[in-house]
């Protein structure tokens, strides 16, 4: 069925209204679902730093922040092409079906990256530009180039680039590095391990047919539940510090709580269970509760003058 | 159409979607420089 709906789509691709398509598949190489993520976390950074922006400037620092990410994603798929054309979840990415060129990928995001960053530099401040470049650059680098292929702890490390959005965010309004943005840089850091072991659970499969040593391919899954409840536990107490250091306020402190209790107890219940639909499920959460966690420090920052007054 | 004007009309639209994107980076960089300026 799968494999009948994928040929449909590259039969009528080439055909059909071309441009148009051509287009799509060049917006889908920039993996827009991760740049939602990204946005959304970069924007929140920018949105709860002390000092204010012109609107124009904002958007820039978001926009670059959504290219930088989409550079990213494409010099990603052009070195990955050969995994992403076995692998179930990622067959139908344009490069993975031949539908653009893993040169014309690589030529894309290395044109995306250094337009991003250069008017980041320009139009913010070189520190929010270099904490871009340095993101894109240990995406690519560290994570796709290096570990991805190597190291079960490939993920864990490599997380490190998903983290930076909201520095960014914040540093293009302030030009510093400050306590906050390094809080929110280890969320999304101890975020995203459990995030994707959940995932790899799923699709250990597809991950072993190519030769990703993702945690649950090389230590198993028993070893990866584990490693996801401690990961768990870890997270649910650096969600609840930027409250205790006094960055946010009781309204985050509450949502925090909340949230890092369900994500402990659908690790647990993982952990208990040994299910592959629990571990779906745990995934699925795991956006919900960054999503959640994110939210809830804009609404903080915006309810702080009359919860204080 | 042959496989050659298909690729031609390609080609063209790539260009085209190089100089509007070009354009559009203009444009901003403009108005960011006057925003920077104070003068937007």
């Amino acid at each position: 069925m799968a494999r009948a709906f994928h040929q449909t789509r590259l039969d009528t691709l080439p055909g059909h209204a071309a441009g148009q398509s051509e287009f799509l598949d060049y917006w889908r190489l920039l993996k827009p679902n991760v740049m939602q993520l990204v946005v959304f976390t970069g924007g929140v950074g920018l949105f709860i730093a002390p000092g204010s922006l012109h609107p124009l400037l904002a958007f820039v620092a978001i926009l670059c922040i959504a290219v930088g990410a989409g550079a990213s994603a494409a010099i990603n798929n052009a070195y990955d092409t050969d995994i992403d054309r076995v692998m179930v979840r990622t067959r139908l990415r344009p490069t993975a079906s031949g539908r653009i060129a893993p040169a014309d990928a690589l030529a894309t995001g290395l044109t995306l990256a250094i337009g991003s960053v250069t008017v980041m530099g320009l139009a913010l401040n070189w520190l929010a530009g270099g904490l871009l470049a340095l993101t894109i650059a240990f995406y690519v680098v560290v994570y796709t180039l290096w570990l991805k292929r190597r190291t079960p702890q490939n993920i864990v490390i490599g997380g490190a680039a998903g983290a930076f959005p909201p520095m960014i965010g914040w540093v293009a309004v302030t030009g510093r590095i400050e306590l906050m943005p390094v809080l929110l840089f280890l969320l999304i850091f101890f975020w995203t391990p459990p995030h994707f072991w959940a995932l790899a659970l799923y699709r250990q499969k597809d991950y072993a047919n190519v030769g990703v040593p993702m945690l649950p391919v090389v230590a198993g899954a028993a070893t990866t539940r584990r490693h996801i409840l401690g990961y768990s536990l870890l997270l649910a107490a650096i969600s609840l510090l930027p409250s205790l250091l006094g960055t946010a306020g009781w309204l985050y402190l509450a949502t925090a709580a909340l949230l890092s209790a369900g994500f402990v107890l659908g690790a647990w219940r993982l952990v208990r269970t040994a299910s592959d639909r629990q571990a779906m499920r745990l995934f699925k959460f795991s956006i919900v509760y960054l999503f959640g966690l994110f939210l809830a420090l804009v609404l903080d920052h915006v309810a702080q003058p009359w919860l204080s007054a | 159409m042959t496989k050659g004007d298909e690729q031609r009309r390609r080609l063209r639209a790539k260009n085209l979607a190089v100089a509007f994107l070009l354009l559009g980076l203009v444009v901003l960089i403009y108005w960011v420089a006057m925003v920077k300026m104070g003068g937007g």
